[in-house]
């Protein structure tokens, strides 16, 4: 009876079988890869915006303070975007003939918002609350970045829900005083520059974070892990 | 060995009726899949089962659009026709498991008869059951998240769920089935290769058979992995059914927290998937005229086995109403009250004719041998295993500790369409396997004629 295949055969079906498994498993590795990329969360993407706002100009060039314009940030579960009249307060001032200002003048006459991009933007399923994070000593520039080094907004983390829970499964890591939480320039205690809680001086962020969490009366890991607290 | 086959042989019916050599198991049945042409009947069951399956499909489709709303679930009763029918499919087909694995351990070699199409009965079963628990879920494209695998969200599934444990339990269970049936192919794919005169069907034949040449080396390692993986097998005709069960018996609803449950859900899956053995065996064998390999020998073993597995259950049944008295709990009494007074006491008493009393009847030798009767016998236990399933599920959660809570039933028209059409998807895929595959092993029959003893015994000397 003659060969219904020819010898090659032998060595593809090899090939094909065991190649099968590093397929699959680069096939895994790329579905993995992709999941987190920017292509996805958009994390460091520069969006368009009506008006090339700078963050860094207005923030380490001129010192304004987030909350100038950030204004319920503290007391809201958001953070608040300006109304234009804020914009106005300088700029009915200065550059009041730029070009790249008549988006901003055009709304202020008109009385319609300026439409910004979100940049920072959860799923509707997700609930979250800025004024908690902010009262319990979650600086700005923990989950936002170096704002303050953006010429172009972008955002700065994944806001994937593994980043979420690197900082709820140890608060500790991350909490500082409340007075630095709008501090853009905040560094983390160390030996050489230690940082002062109530008269007692701290060295590393283990012990800080440690004694802000019973200072801010943080609710345990048990609790801000779980489901319901972001999922209600 | 042999002599223990030699007295068997006379005093009952054999595995094989005699007259038969190697070349005649061979041809007859190679030549349902290779020359015999589809017949009008084959056509016509296929198109029914076919067009069921299509229904299951607009089923399916619809509730993508629409949600599991269109189902008749609400609360209390969360758990409807959906994990009904998934207990019911997966216990169907432990029987091919205990039959291909369990048996072949045993050496009882009249399995070999019936082992092929009960594996292929395993698989399309296990299909079946799998369908269910992702409809279920509410959003089937997320049913991923149901593995542990490296995730963004940086959580993992809840390890501690018997669910879970279900997941790893139904995907072993169906990827060594697989296995284990394509394993007991090869050697036929080789015979069919071989014997098959249109190229393309060779072709095709050839590229399964894997290279198969019937070499000594061949078969001794061939012999050696069947055998490990009839071990591997072996644990999950016990183990699938075990964790399907502490999907209940881990919750704390009256009717589901007993320990009872492991032994009692395996002993209904076998014995509900002998009853599906049966049902399938007797048309097949007459209809393709293989009478001489699944004799009665084979119908009146697996009647044994049902009435057996059937005992448990009845036993089972028996400890959950003692259970209910003489715990004293009030709940526990409540229930047994419940299924035999309650709203769905006609399902109870049904169930207890289906299970109990009818299966009773196999005692008797005169319809141990009759393949109406089994067939028909069979046709009550596999609708009274799908009552138990639905008396566990319904209503023990329609009526549990606070009344302000109670609730009924009512499954829509797109339960029974789901559940039918299942049914349509299992027939249609047995039509196709019956006429694409050798329904009978080629090689392991070969093994049981008198011819293949002799040569062992000569081997052996």
């Amino acid at each position: 009876m003659p060969q219904i295949f020819h010898r090659s055969t032998n060595t593809l079906s090899r090939v094909t079988i065991f190649g099968a498994v590093f397929l699959v498993a680069a096939l895994g590795w790329v579905g993995y890869e992709v999941q987190g990329s920017p292509y996805l969360t958009y994390a460091g993407v520069r969006k368009p915006q009506p008006v090339p706002f700078s963050h860094q100009h207005h923030v380490s060039g001129l010192g304004i303070d987030c909350r100038y314009c950030h204004t319920s940030v503290e007391v809201s579960s958001f953070a608040g975007i300006p109304p234009t009249k804020t914009c106005m307060n300088c700029h009915s001032q200065i550059w009041t003939n730029a070009d790249m200002l008549e988006p901003v003048r055009a709304s202020y006459r008109s009385g319609e918002s300026l439409q910004w991009t979100r940049v920072n933007t959860l799923p509707d399923f997700v609930f979250f609350n800025h004024s908690i994070h902010v009262t319990k000593g979650v600086g700005c520039n923990t989950c936002h970045g170096p704002v303050d080094q953006m010429p172009l907004m972008y955002q700065q983390e994944s806001l994937q829900m593994e980043w979420c829970l690197n900082c709820h499964r140890a608060p500790e890591k991350y909490l500082r005083p409340r007075d630095q939480v709008f501090n853009m320039r905040y560094e983390e205690p160390s030996t050489t520059k230690p940082v002062v809680v109530d008269g007692t001086s701290f060295t590393d962020q283990e012990t800080l974070g440690s004694a802000l969490l019973k200072k801010y009366e943080v609710r345990s890991v048990h609790d801000i892990t779980s489901c319901n607290t972001c999922h209600r | 060995m042999s002599d223990e086959y030699k007295m068997t042989a006379t005093t009952t019916a054999p595995v094989i009726e005699p007259g038969h050599t190697f070349a005649s198991v061979t041809d007859k049945i190679s030549s349902i899949v290779l020359t015999r042409p589809a017949s009008n009947g084959w056509f016509l069951g296929f198109g029914i089962a076919f067009l069921a399956t299509m229904m299951l499909l607009y089923a399916i489709g619809y509730l993508f659009i629409r949600g599991v709303g269109i189902w008749g679930i609400t609360i209390p009763i969360g758990w409807g026709f959906a994990i009904v029918n998934f207990v019911w499919w997966i216990g169907i087909g432990h029987a091919g498991t205990l039959i291909s694995a369990i048996l072949l351990l045993l050496r009882q070699s009249w399995r070999n008869s019936i082992n092929r199409f009960a594996e292929a009965m395993t698989l399309f079963a296990v299909s079946c059951a799998g369908l269910f628990p992702l409809l279920h879920v509410g959003r089937p494209w997320l049913a991923y998240w149901l593995f542990p695998y490296p995730s963004t969200m940086g959580v993992w599934p809840q390890f501690r769920s018997p669910l879970m444990w279900d997941v790893f339990a139904v995907s072993t269970y169906a990827t060594i089935s697989l296995l284990f049936w394509f394993m007991g192919l090869i050697p036929d794919f080789g015979t069919l290769r071989d014997r098959a005169t249109n190229p393309w069907i060779r072709l095709v034949y050839g590229m399964l058979a894997m290279g198969w040449r019937g070499s000594a080396r061949h078969w001794h390692r061939y012999e050696t992995a069947y055998l490990l993986l009839a071990g591997l097998a072996t644990p999950l005709v016990l183990s699938v059914h075990t964790v399907v069960s502490f999907d209940f018996a881990v919750g704390i609803v009256p009717g589901w927290h007993t320990t009872i449950f492991p032994p009692y859900f395996v002993a209904g899956a076998i014995y509900s998937g002998f009853a599906m053995v049966l049902m399938l065996a007797i048309p097949i064998r007459k209809i393709y005229g293989l009478e001489d390999f699944i004799t009665s020998r084979h119908l009146q073993n697996s009647a044994k086995v049902m009435l057996a597995t059937g005992l448990i259950v009845a036993y089972g049944y028996g400890i959950e109403a003692f259970m209910g008295w003489y715990s004293g709990e009030s709940y526990d009494a409540f229930l047994l009250w419940n299924r035999l007074h309650g709203p769905y006491a006609p399902w109870y008493w049904s169930l207890l004719a289906c299970n109990i009393f009818i299966p009773q009847l196999l005692w008797i030798r005169k319809l141990r041998t009759s393949p109406l009767a089994l067939f028909l016998i069979s046709f009550v236990i596999l609708i009274g295993m799908w009552l138990e399933r639905f008396i566990i599920v319904v209503v023990s959660l329609s009526r549990d500790f606070l009344n302000s809570s109670w609730g009924q039933y009512y499954p829509t028209r797109w339960d029974w369409m789901t559940y039918f059409g299942t049914i349509g998807m299992f027939l249609a895929a047995m039509f196709l396997f019956c006429r694409l595959l050798p329904m009978i092993s080629i090689f392991e029959m070969r093994t049981l004629l008198p011819q293949a003893e002799g040569k062992a015994a000569e081997a052996a000397e």
